[in-house]
């Protein structure tokens, strides 16, 4: 396993992909576009350098993969009531503590007394539960179809253990619905995506097929190594040069062209899709997964019906251009200037996985 | 919030349905329902949020690692 981090493999590799990527721009007679959709990709392209250098040749531009920073400013603001509720304790992945909302933070709230906990892996939300009978853990369900199945199980768990004082507040994403809505976009110009990996572990090859299809446009399922990158870039400029396009796996240790049942199949027994709102996109129909009735009990949207003030994305904040692939991150006003990881506006400069993050820190 | 953590499995059980997992000397306790192959000791996995979301196909990595090289010796690209 460690061959694919192995700094030579991709040493002897990348000279050949740039000297593929200039001929084949040289060919097209203008540089590439190829998009990630996961931001996991982003960062291993802007850690390893290949942004930078793959530049003269094509833009590796980020879309919207990135599931805290996809999250609707309404759904963090909802978050952040929650987590001010008496007797509640918000666990959740710690990405999403320092996400802006209209006028607060999970961080905010923590400082002025709220019970904000970290998790790595959602079991923990369960000790947490299991530790504080007389409190209200609820963990904000967040992600796309990788992370899903692991909330399954462990609301399986939950009600295994009998817990009555566990919830999930679910505002998971799935993928497909938004790359429809991306490929419907007429001025999106991408001749290629770098499909994410884990997602297409759980869904399997198929239901990306779309891309190629209906749209025409190549993709490759790819790891997150240095390597495995580089190694879909080489398929879809394969492509490209052939004048195909197919939607194919990269990925092949861990991906199977129908995913992994056994995980859908758990998705299935507690969520429902849902129409569900995106920054910057707006609703697309079906791509939440909502808990489904059966299991209402376990639904913190359910069990604590509040009534979040309205909403509004911050001054200025291009996040929502960013997650659609309209700008690069250095196209925003605010970026570098008033918007630091350090003193973010926008969620895409919080999360570790966001673009504007990631071109922050490695550019 | 989709990385994985890729491990070698060594500690198993089976009925509990959890391994520990060793990626680059740490060693860490994922849950494995999900997986739908056998798993053995020595086997490769890759965890995400707690939980083991496959099981890693080692001949496919070297078939993978293979190709790559030969198209990083090879000057005929396609």
């Amino acid at each position: 396993m460690i061959a694919f981090s192995d700094a030579h493999l991709g040493r002897i590799f990348l000279p050949k992909l740039i000297d593929l990527a200039h001929k084949t721009t040289d060919r097209l007679g203008r540089p590439l576009i190829l998009m990630e959709v996961c931001g996991t990709h982003t960062v291993a392209i802007s850690r390893s350098g290949l942004r930078s250098l793959l530049a003269d040749h094509m833009e590796l531009r980020s879309g919207p993969g990135c599931p805290v920073c996809v999250s609707d400013q309404s759904d963090i603001d909802r978050i952040i009531a929650l987590a001010r509720l008496p007797g509640v304790i918000m666990a959740t992945f710690g990405d999403m503590v320092r996400v802006p909302g209209t006028e607060s933070s999970l961080e905010k709230e923590r400082a002025l007394g709220a019970r904000v906990e970290i998790c790595y892996s959602p079991r923990e939300a369960l000790s947490l539960a299991r530790d504080n009978p007389k409190n209200e853990v609820i963990f904000v369900g967040v992600g796309f179809e990788t992370t899903m199945p692991a909330i399954a199980l462990t609301i399986a768990e939950a009600q295994k253990l009998g817990l009555n004082n566990f919830t999930v507040l679910s505002i998971h994403k799935r993928v497909p619905p938004a790359m429809k809505v991306l490929l419907d976009d007429p001025e999106l110009r991408v001749d290629g995506f770098i499909l994410p990996g884990h997602v297409c572990t759980i869904t399997g090859r198929r239901v990306f097929d779309f891309i190629s299809s209906e749209h025409h446009i190549p993709a490759v399922i790819a790891g997150f190594e240095p390597t495995d990158v580089m190694q879909a870039i080489y398929l879809l400029l394969q492509q490209i040069t052939r004048r195909e396009a197919k939607t194919t796996i990269g990925y092949t240790r861990l991906v199977h062209e129908e995913g992994n049942e056994k995980a859908r199949m758990f998705i299935d027994e507690f969520f429902e899709p849902v129409d569900a709102p995106w920054r910057g996109f707006g609703s697309i129909p079906e791509s939440g997964m909502a808990l489904r009735t059966i299991h209402q009990r376990f639904d913190a949207a359910s069990r604590f019906p509040i009534e979040a003030p309205p909403s509004s994305p911050p001054e200025g904040c291009a996040c929502g251009e960013v997650l659609r692939g309209k700008f690069k991150p250095p196209d925003c006003p605010l970026f570098g200037e008033v918007c630091t990881p350090s003193t973010p506006v926008g969620p895409c400069m919080v999360s570790s996985e966001g673009a504007c993050a990631a071109y922050y820190q490695y550019a | 919030m989709c990385l994985g953590i890729p491990g070698k499995v060594v500690e198993l059980n089976t009925k509990e349905q959890w391994a520990v997992i060793d990626c680059l000397g740490v060693r860490t306790k994922v849950y494995t329902p999900l997986v739908m192959e056998q798993i053995a000791l020595g086997d490769f996995l890759m965890a995400h949020a707690g939980y083991a979301i496959g099981k890693i196909d080692v001949d496919e990595a070297k078939e993978t690692l293979k190709l790559l090289e030969e198209i990083s010796r090879n000057d005929c690209l396609f």
